[in-house]
Order: C-alpha cells, then structure tokens, then sequence
C-alpha cells in the first residue's frame, strides 16, 4: 500500500468502498464506460489507478471494456469493469466467453430501474437474474452483494479472490443506496485479508503449455498470454490445447467442469450474516441495501419480544439452497425482502419444503423499501388489514 | 443525543450536499460517532429543491434515510414549501432571512437567520453561505464540535480557501449565539 492513505477510517461511498476493495485486492487494470449510479467507481479508479502503475481506460462502450478486461486478464492482470443495467445487458456476450474461455475478472453491476434506461438515479434490484442468467447457454457464475460499506470492501475483495480461485468471472451486484450513500468504512491494513493470486504454470519455455489441461486438483494453471508460451483461447468448445471441438466426450467434459468447478463448491463460495435465527418463527431473507431495512424491522420487534430474525445473503449465486433451508426450515413464515418481482423470493421456495410459508415483500417504484413497508406488508400477511 | 436525523435544504449549487457531508464526516472522523449522509439524485438536484439528509447517532445506523427529521435546514422558498411539513413535532427548523419567508408555524423550534446577508456582507462570497449555515446550526445545536467541522474543512480545502470558510464558519456560529441570548418569539 502507498503512504498516501492518511486515515485508516473513512467516510466514504459505496462506490469508493468498492474501489477501496478493488485496490487493495491488487486492480491492475480498469476498462469501463461511465454510467449512473456506478460512475463514481471510474472516477475514483481513474485519479488512483495510474498512480500506482495500474492501467485505466475510458472504453467507447461496455461491450468494448467488458473485451479489453477479458485481454488484460489474459496477459497476467487482476481486472476489473464497472457498470448498471444497461451497460450490463451490453457485457453480457463478453461474460460468456470469460465463462467459456474461463478467464478470472470482477464486474460490478450498481443496479438501477430497468428494463432499458429505466431509472438512472433510483434503487432497483432487477439484475439478480440477469447476473444469472443474462449470457446464453447453461453455465454458473458467481454473484456477490453487500448491504453496507464495510461489506463491500469484503465482497470486493472476495469476489477478486474468487475470479482467480476458480477461474470465472464474478458479479459484485450492489444498488444504487449502497452505491451513492456515504458511511463509515474502516480500511484493514494490508495483509489482513488474504489475496488469491493468479496460478501459473510451471511448464518452462519452449515446453508445451496445455492451457486447458487441469491440474491434479481440478484447477488449471495460467501462462500470461503473450508471454513465452503459445496457445489458442475460444469461445467455442475446446480440448486441452484450448483449439475447437465438437467431440461430444470433450463438449461434455467441458459444460461438466464448468458448471461442477462452481457449483459444486456452493458451501465455499456462500457468504452471508445471520441475526437472531436461533429462535426465529419469523425469518426475514434480504441482501443488498433491503437488509438495512429489513435488520431496523427485526431489531424492532426483537425489542417488543417478537421471535424475527434475519437471513442476510451476501452471495446470490451460486445460491445457497442448504443453508436458506436450514435457516428457515422451522420458521412459521418466510419473508423476502427485496426491490424486484421475487427474483430470491422464487429461489427460496425452491430451497424450502413449504413453499406456501414464503412471501415476497418488495418495492417496484424506484423508493427505497422502508421499515414502515415492510412493517405493513407484515400486517396484511398476517391478515391484520394495513 | 442518541440520534439526529437532519435534512438540509435549498436549490443545486447552494452546497446542501457539501454542508450534509461534511457533518457527517466531522461526526464519524472526528468524534467516532457514527453517521451516514444520502442525498436527491437526478431532476430535482438540478434546479428544483435538492436535499441531503444525514443521520448521527451513538450506535450503528440500519435504516439511512430520514422520513421525518429533527433539524430541518431551509435554504430557498421551494425547500421550505416542500419540506417544512416533514419536521419531527418538537424538532429545530432553521431557515435563512434573505431567501425564505415562514409562511404557517410548524409545531417545532423556528430559527429565522440572517446567514446569507451575513456571509455578503461579512466576506462577500456566496460561495461559503452553507458552510455559514454550518456555523449556525452547530452553534445552535452543538451537534458536533466545532473544531471538528473545521479540522475536516481544513483537510479538505486548498490553502487559500481555508481562511474564507473559518470566517463564515465563525460569523454562523457568532449568529447562532447571539440568537441564542435573545431567543426569537416564535
């Protein structure tokens, strides 16, 4: 870390929280084009990036920064881009080939109202299936969120340790209160997380370099493109050699390792905080800036000595079913909170064996839910009229 | 003091937002208490009436918006139309001579100050009118020391602005208690 860090404390936004995180995960290279409510993270990247020998472009679009995060990834660099919806919905043929090619960077999705243009300075958490979903083909991927300051950094951080460890793109899905509010942050001193670096290869020059050829752990070894040893990187179907093929025994071989080397790893990739769920009848599911709100409500009727608790989720995808069923499983009802039509909600009922007790309570206007709308929708859940 | 809720009000380019940041930044740095600051985004932060809103508090902050606030900042005509009837009965309502005329009494403590004729005639920049606004409601509230709001303006501004900001700082909080020893009959 340079000495220019004055204060180990900061007030800051979440955006900055973020490229805090970034930063001190070792960024390296930024491509982006600036878009509300995620701007903020270019234009803090763009002033401390170069000073510390990184590289920062202003791309002509999305679909050009998403390509040039995928080739700076390529040579050897932790990378990152930063955008909202719509910018998002421009990466995504992009994403699919870092899935396909499986090349580790981080993209950061500040949600906006959508479709479309939508809502530029309002909150939405609309992109939670887009994170999922928004490439084509069966894959998975990894999508990581934070409700507050403090969590963002760790989730920066994560999601750049996670892009190397298992070779993937990773999502930071946070919104727009998180982005654009400022609070309290707290920098750790470096060191005190731990950083996944980039595995490379150990096979020499002028050997030959399989680049798709796992280790005996499943993970497989990088050469800095452009560097000493020569290979072939696709979004087609591929063989060790990392050249197209449509052999059914290697297009098998290949969906399996993509999708088991993620999903089969839900348990290590799961992130998420638990309040008062010991004794919950009441559990409460939220992520992002609703768990703010979600936490005053549970906090409040823990006070009158109602039994609610809550079930924060940091990490969306691959989503958690075993531990949302076990921190549910006895509650009398389910509630999620959210800022979408049920994107978790319907994620929920799938991981629980009562489906019927899970209700979404949510907002679709761009307002930021309130404890008193959650308290209302609690009410007519109840049956207890508004 | 548990909690304040505030909003700070006023038109794009009175500096609401900067005055609401740096409370809050003062309150977290400086006093380690904790703070959290939104602000209006989009169509009404250009032009129309632009609000900041800060919470400040003892203990950890959940919820970050303020529905009703204790202390409400009035800077133009607009913002206290649109604002005044959202004031926690019993709060403070401060607002500014030169751009606002109280128009129905709200069930809350009323300031009318002259911080915008002040800060013209005393320094003659409108530019440090809200960090003038600062100094009166720190005086008026000691939310937050006052030395904490000019330790944080000290490292924020460039040299040759930190003069001009300690002296609208100084002449608010000067306004403040001489408003203070002779209450307003409101």
């Amino acid at each position: 870390m340079p000495s220019n860090e004055p204060e180990l404390v900061r007030f800051i936004q979440g955006n900055e929280a973020c490229v805090e995180g970034a930063l001190y995960a070792g960024l390296e290279f930024f491509a982006g084009y600036p878009i509300t409510p995620s701007s903020e993270i270019m234009e803090h990247l763009a002033r401390r990036l170069p000073r510390r020998g990184g590289k920062f472009i202003q791309m002509e679009d999305e679909i050009a920064s998403m390509c040039a995060i995928i080739g700076a990834s390529l040579t050897g660099r932790k990378v990152l881009t930063a955008t909202s919806g719509p910018g998002f919905s421009l990466m995504q043929e992009a994403l699919g080939y870092a899935v396909m090619a499986e090349i580790p960077c981080v993209i950061v999705n500040v949600q906006r109202g959508g479709p479309s243009t939508g809502l530029p300075t309002q909150i939405s958490q609309g992109d939670v299936n887009q994170a999922r979903w928004g490439t084509h083909g069966d894959h998975a991927i990894i999508a990581l969120t934070a409700s507050n300051h403090q969590d963002v950094f760790a989730m920066t951080v994560e999601a750049f340790n996670m892009a190397e460890s298992y070779r993937t793109p990773v999502v930071l899905l946070f919104d727009e209160v998180v982005g654009h509010m400022r609070e309290r942050m707290v920098l750790p001193q470096p060191g005190r997380i731990a950083l996944v670096e980039r595995l490379r290869t150990s096979v020499p020059e002028g050997v030959d370099y399989h680049p798709y050829l796992p280790r005996e752990d499943g993970r497989l070894p990088m050469s800095d493109f452009g560097g000493v040893h020569r290979y072939n990187v696709t979004g087609l179907y591929h063989d060790m050699w990392g050249f197209p093929s449509d052999n059914p025994k290697v297009v098998h071989g290949l969906i399996r390792h993509l999708v088991d080397k993620i999903e089969n790893n839900v348990d290590a990739i799961a992130r998420y905080k638990s309040y008062y769920l010991d004794d919950a009848r009441t559990v409460l599911v939220s992520y992002g800036a609703t768990a703010r709100s979600a936490l005053h409500v549970v906090e409040s009727q823990r006070r009158k000595g109602q039994k609610f608790g809550l079930l924060e989720l940091q990490t969306l995808w691959p989503f958690p079913y075993d531990i949302v069923g076990e921190a549910c499983g006895r509650a009398k009802q389910v509630l999620v909170v959210e800022m979408n039509l049920g994107h978790i909600c319907a994620e929920v009922k799938k991981a629980l064996n009562n489906p019927r007790n899970v209700f979404l309570i949510n907002r679709i206007d761009g307002v930021f839910i309130s404890p008193t709308d959650i308290r209302q929708a609690l009410r007519l859940i109840d049956g207890r009229g508004v | 003091m548990s909690r304040t809720r505030l909003v700070f009000s006023g038109s794009g380019g009175q500096g609401v937002v900067t005055a609401a940041i740096l409370l809050a930044e003062a309150a977290v740095l400086r006093e380690n208490l904790f703070a959290v600051q939104t602000q209006s985004y989009g169509a009404a932060a250009r032009g129309g009436a632009t609000r900041a809103d800060v919470i400040i508090s003892e203990s950890k902050i959940n919820y970050p918006m303020v529905n009703q606030p204790n202390i409400l900042v009035c800077l133009t005509q607009e913002a206290y139309n649109k604002y005044a009837p959202i004031i926690r009965p019993g709060g403070l309502l401060l607002v500014d001579t030169h751009y606002v005329k109280i128009e129905r009494k709200v069930e809350a403590r009323q300031r009318e100050l002259p911080m915008f004729d002040t800060v013209m005639e005393k320094i003659g920049r409108a530019v440090v009118f809200n960090i003038c606004m600062l100094g009166t409601l720190i005086g008026l509230t000691g939310l937050v020391k006052p030395e904490s709001i000019l330790a944080v303006l000290q490292e924020r501004l460039p040299n040759e602005l930190i003069e001009i900001n300690r002296q609208a700082f100084q002449s608010g909080w000067e306004l403040a208690q001489a408003s203070t020893r002779s209450p307003q009959s409101r």
